[in-house]
């Protein structure tokens, strides 16, 4: 096994996901069989390679530093489940 | 007219032989004919596009597009429709902007008629991910169009509209435009604005066309293409003419064939038709090598690990603040999350999100994500040392035709390896085109794929339009009842 259920309940944790006992179980299984197939880069020995997050050497994209007009507060609240005219509002964080 | 092309349709909007207003009619007549075995839609404007094709009647206009109807893929944000990216935890959701290359359509004088279908999120081969509706294949009844761009495919093959657009992470364009018999190109990386494209993988996704034709596809690259302030990662690079790139003839130009992309588990009719396809590329005059491509087998574990890890970080943001679905009932900051994004996401996102997160997290970061991107150099330098000995890669797009829905629903890893001859383009950040080159014996449709090095779409169109030439498949249709 290359995954546990109990692992599987963890990262999904740390995704924020709630998952059902049916979900994990599933979730373990096809997980499982994902992961030993990945497994077959180890027969690569990739000593010394370079990694790429990026397939164009592009170093920095700056752009000049003027001020514009951006998104009214309106506009940019509108998508809001939950909000007020100023702020979007969430369920209290400090009981 | 709905079945015409793009430039077909120019010539007689220019000629006054016909008029914008009719065009969209047509359109939408056609629509209201098919859709119910095509299932491409997720929105439909028709006051919004006869308002403006009556406006493009009566302004006249040079745009490059005018009065043209058009649908995109439902991952690009739009001001006027909803966009829900094919998931639930989106509905309804309408953009406060209008993403880069909406804007550059309708600049163009193009007509947004609707949204089509996708997979949620892009993450599938299939569109059957898709919240709302599965798409089917217009060639046959009961199959799958191919995805993630599997509305945008069926909608251009069932002429339900003119081109439409797409996002290919990892073959997302290419692979539903060969399952319906279209032309898709994913075009190099950072050549397209992704400003207002919702994000996927970061370091692959991509914008490209969908089209009837090759000459179309160089029509709306012409559009689409370019240097965005808005978007870091695009590139400044001058943008040529595509549509000079298709002349007749292709001598001088060396078309590699690898050897890895024809490996056990192709279909023979597949195999047979993309053969037949080169000996045509070779009467145009092209000079046929061997090439090889030596890790293509790590590709679908290079890719399945990058994708999923940008993907779980992309996906954060939809944890129910901002847009899109909140679960009311959680008092909780935390468990308001966990509920939006549960109740939310459909089980393949949820799927790439563990995923990601596991390669991702602490003890396995080095084991699977580093490893990964570390492979991912070999493969890069797989293509950039085969482009020293040919100008083309010309393979199968899909190792079958397209397959029945449901066939593979239940079986995420054999789907996944469907895969293997799309996703090294968009990780080496290649421009890579489908293009079709035959039919099974079924009726469906196959096509052919071209890879070629960073920035050399012309190369691709001119090889492309060729074998269009030869083949005359692009005038062929579905018949649908």
């Amino acid at each position: 096994m290359k995954i546990s259920k109990e692992k599987i309940e963890r990262v999904a944790r740390l995704a924020r996901l709630d998952l059902s006992g049916d979900e994990v179980e599933k979730m373990t299984r096809q997980l499982d069989t994902i992961l030993q197939y990945m497994a077959k880069l180890d027969e690569l020995d990739t000593t010394g390679i370079e990694v790429s997050t990026h397939t164009l050497n592009v170093v920095n994209a700056f752009r000049d530093d003027e001020v514009r007009e951006s998104l009214p507060r309106e506009k940019a609240l509108a998508a809001g489940p939950l909000q007020n005219g100023e702020a979007f509002i969430v369920p209290k964080v400090i009981k | 007219m709905y079945s015409m092309t793009i430039h077909e349709a120019k010539n007689k909007l220019a000629a006054k032989e016909i008029t914008s207003v009719q065009l969209v009619e047509s359109v939408l007549s056609r629509i209201d004919a098919v859709e119910n075995h095509t299932k491409a839609y997720l929105t439909l404007d028709r006051e919004g596009a006869l308002a403006a094709a009556r406006q493009a009647d009566k302004n006249g206009g040079s745009g490059p597009l005018h009065g043209i109807p058009l649908a995109v893929k439902d991952v690009f944000c739009t001001r006027n429709m909803p966009t829900t990216c094919g998931s639930k935890i989106l509905e309804g959701f309408v953009s406060p902007y209008d993403a880069t290359v909406i804007e550059k359509l309708t600049d163009s004088g193009a007509i947004l008629i609707g949204k089509v279908a996708m997979d949620e999120f892009a993450m599938g081969s299939t569109s059957e991910n898709c919240a709302f509706q599965v798409p089917e294949n217009p060639w046959k009844a009961g199959y799958v169009t191919g995805g993630s761009s599997g509305g945008s495919a069926a909608a251009v093959a069932a002429d339900e509209c003119f081109a439409s657009l797409g996002s290919d992470t990892g073959g997302s364009i290419r692979q539903p435009a060969s399952l319906c018999g279209i032309v898709g190109l994913k075009p190099t990386y950072g050549r397209v604005s992704r400003y207002g494209l919702v994000a996927f993988a970061s370091s692959l996704d991509q914008v490209g066309p969908l089209t009837k034709d090759v000459r179309d596809c160089a029509l709306m690259m012409n559009v689409i293409a370019g240097h965005d302030p808005r978007d870091s990662t695009s590139i400044k690079q001058n943008v040529p003419d595509f549509t000079t790139s298709l002349t007749d003839g292709l001598q001088g130009i060396r078309v590699g064939i690898p050897g890895e992309y024809f490996a056990e588990g192709l279909d023979p009719e597949v195999e047979k038709a993309v053969q037949n396809g080169i000996n045509m590329l070779r009467d145009a005059g092209a000079e046929i090598v061997d090439v090889s491509l030596p890790h293509t087998e790590y590709c679908v574990a290079v890719y399945y690990l990058i994708a999923p890890a940008e993907a779980s970080s992309n996906l954060a943001r939809f944890d129910g603040v901002r847009f899109g679905y909140r679960d009311m009932s959680a008092d909780s900051l935390i468990d308001m999350y966990r509920q939006s994004r549960s109740h939310g996401f459909g089980d393949e996102v949820k799927r790439r999100i563990l995923i990601g997160t596991y390669a991702l997290s602490a003890g396995y970061y080095d084991a699977y994500y580093k490893k990964a991107s570390q492979v991912r150099t070999l493969i890069k330098n797989d293509f950039a040392s085969t482009f020293s000995q040919c100008d083309l890669i010309v393979s199968p797009v899909t190792p079958t035709p397209a397959w029945k829905i449901g066939e593979k629903a239940d079986d995420p890893l054999a789907l996944y390896l469907s895969d293997i001859l799309t996703i090294s383009s968009n990780l080496a950040g290649i421009p890579g085109l489908s293009v079709p080159c035959g039919f099974s014996g079924e009726g469906l449709p196959i096509g052919m794929q071209m890879q070629a090095a960073h920035f050399n779409e012309t190369t691709l169109l001119k090889a492309a339009w060729n074998l269009e030439q030869r083949t005359g498949l692009t005038t062929k249709k579905p018949v649908l009842p």
